[in-house]
């Protein structure tokens, strides 16, 4: 459904991302991984349009995204950026409430489908017991959360997540991915924690300075050569031994 | 904030505008009692037929005073729903509507009515046409420098907003400073401090339909400047489209205050002072927060132009002093409380 040819962005002397080309199919779980500065965020930037690439293609169904109309591509595409400052005080509802903003015409009100779907995007968000308590008075866990049931009231087919687990104590952090994870859309997330991309995503896109290094399943990726060459770390690949997942060992010769 | 709590809330504050609006007539050189207020209004609306008050009463309260107490409302809606559409625009809680150079650009187009005699053709409206004119130049000069690739910075649209501003208030204070006419530069000092003495029914006309079509517009978009105040990135995931969106609000905001300014002068700290009050009251909801703006704006002002016909009596004090001297110290009050942050996001 998503696909992206040739991309390259460059600021003025310093090519920041150069040739990247991939696809994702509908409902695959994609984790974007690799270092600091590889450029997992200006590519997620790129896909949800804040920024325009130098050149190449990105395709949504087949359509260049450039020439869809803002709202109907925040009809198809969501997203939970890294950090979502908000000016002034909202409460939860009203928050999750702006994700409809995509579908509502000048002078339209919220309707009871309105209604219906912000309560069901907090429930599965697990944040419809804070509905009346203003954004300000959460704790970062809690924030985030409602930022994706935000995201999740746009009803999109694809929701972008960028480093959705930052700044979450460990239980969120699960809770987190799993909640995703349950999801029945297509979910593209760039994410640090190499463990947690290993154990939910279907595929996985590493990057570095700038190039995708290599894409495959967890198994296919996250070997003890790529980590060394991507993330010059020496690791011992495993299995979790409760989920079956791959399970990384990481250590220094200190 | 409830449905129900909100509906009521904007229904004591429209009986509470009009109760200040009936009680700033009565108050002034001649007393009148309120029912000759409402007697000479049903009169003069032909569903009396006849009043008891006197030609002179009439006059005073038909011709002199209403136009007043409604352009008073009038401009204090307009200047306090500008703030705060400019306050999403910028997403900055300090933004005024004067902040893209509006007041400084009226203000030298006054003077060069006042002092050097320009647009002496257009009679009693040279300095409204000249004001506006000078707003709206100032504005387009703002908005063309802050454009970067075809996209408008927020940054840039702030800065630039002060550097035009700093300019054009230069020039003013050059054509005071060698200005040999005392008389005039005390005009121009009292049109900067701003005087709603001008008020005639025949120019409430375009202040009033001015602040109906942005008002309505401004609400039409409510979602959207919800949405500005999530941030650029947010809102354009949102589907906001963004440098449309920002020319809009320009464009109106802009308007609205050049009318405003051009028939009151450059009143002063309504726009800020009044959307974070209402935002502590309703919370940050545009939905909310633009209608009671207007309510809330419209009383206060009505109550500063009564305090500035009465305080130096039969002299006339410039409103933008009283709008200052009693918003100034209420503001402060409220910076010392800790509920409410100004959009400091913490």
């Amino acid at each position: 459904m998503l696909q992206v040819k040739n991309m390259a962005f460059s600021v003025p002397d310093k090519q920041i991302l150069n040739n990247i080309t991939f696809s994702v199919e509908q409902g695959k779980f994609i984790g974007i991984i690799g270092p600091n500065g590889s450029g997992k965020s200006t590519m997620l930037k790129i896909i949800y349009r804040h920024l325009k690439q130098t050149s190449g293609l990105v395709t949504l169904y087949e359509k260049d995204i450039s020439l869809i109309p803002q709202k109907k591509l925040a009809q198809v595409l969501a997203v939970v950026s890294q950090e979502t400052p908000v000016l002034f005080d909202f409460t939860v509802k009203d928050l999750v409430m702006m994700g409809r903003t995509p579908y509502k015409k000048w002078l339209a009100a919220d309707n009871q489908e309105d209604f219906a779907i912000v309560e069901e995007s907090m429930m599965l968000a697990d944040v419809l017991h804070l509905e009346n308590r203003t954004f300000s008075q959460l704790s970062g866990g809690e924030k985030k959360r409602v930022m994706l049931a935000r995201a999740l009231a746009q009803q999109a087919n694809i929701l972008i997540l960028d480093e959705p687990t930052n700044h979450l104590d460990i239980e969120h952090q699960y809770q987190l991915m799993d909640l995703v994870k349950d999801l029945p859309i297509t979910i593209v997330a760039a994410l640090h924690d190499l463990n947690l991309a290993a154990g939910y995503c279907d595929e996985l896109l590493v990057m570095k300075d700038g190039t995708l290094y290599m894409e495959g399943t967890p198994e296919q990726v996250l070997t003890e050569e790529t980590l060394k060459e991507v993330f010059h770390m020496q690791a011992g690949v495993s299995k979790n031994p409760f989920t079956k997942k791959l399970h990384l060992f990481f250590y220094t010769n200190h | 904030m409830t449905g129900t709590r909100f509906t009521l809330l904007l229904g004591a504050l429209a009986a509470g505008l009009l109760a200040s609006m009936t009680f700033a007539v009565m108050v002034g050189s001649v007393d009148i009692t309120p029912r000759l207020i409402w007697e000479v209004l049903f009169f003069k609306l032909g569903i009396l037929l006849e009043t008891d008050a006197s030609n002179a009463q009439t006059v005073i309260i038909w011709d002199i005073r209403f136009p007043r107490v409604v352009l008073a409302s009038i401009v204090g809606a307009a200047l306090a729903i500008c703030g705060a559409a400019i306050q999403a625009l910028v997403k900055n809680s300090i933004a005024d509507p004067y902040i893209l150079g509006v007041s400084s650009g009226a203000s030298v187009g006054a003077a060069s009515v006042i002092l050097l005699g320009a647009f002496s053709i257009m009679g009693v409206y040279a300095i409204s046409l000249a004001a506006f004119l000078g707003a709206i130049f100032a504005v387009v000069t703002v908005f063309f420098l802050a454009r970067v690739n075809g996209r408008i910075s927020v940054i840039r649209l702030l800065l630039a907003g002060i550097a035009v501003s700093m300019v054009l208030s230069a020039i003013t204070n050059f054509m005071l400073m060698m200005s040999k006419q005392q008389g005039g530069i005390q005009a121009v000092m009292h049109w900067m401090l701003g005087s709603l003495a001008g008020a005639k029914w025949s120019n409430l006309a375009i202040p009033f339909f001015s602040l109906l079509l942005v008002f309505i517009l401004l609400l039409m978009n409510y979602r959207q400047l919800n949405a500005m105040l999530l941030g650029e990135e947010t809102a354009a995931t949102l589907g906001v489209n963004l440098d449309r969106f920002r020319i809009f609000i320009i464009l109106f905001v802009s308007l609205l205050t050049g009318v405003v300014v051009a028939v009151s002068g450059s009143i002063g700290f309504v726009g800020l002072i009044i959307p974070h009050i209402v935002r502590m009251m309703v919370g940050s909801n545009y939905k909310r927060v633009l209608p009671i703006s207007a309510l809330i704006g419209a009383i206060f002002l009505v109550w500063a132009d009564m305090a500035a016909r009465i305080v130096l009596a039969p002299e006339e004090m410039p409103i933008g002093i009283i709008t200052a001297i009693c918003g100034g110290p209420f503001f402060i009050w409220l910076l010392r409380r800790k509920r409410y942050s100004f959009g400091d996001g913490e």
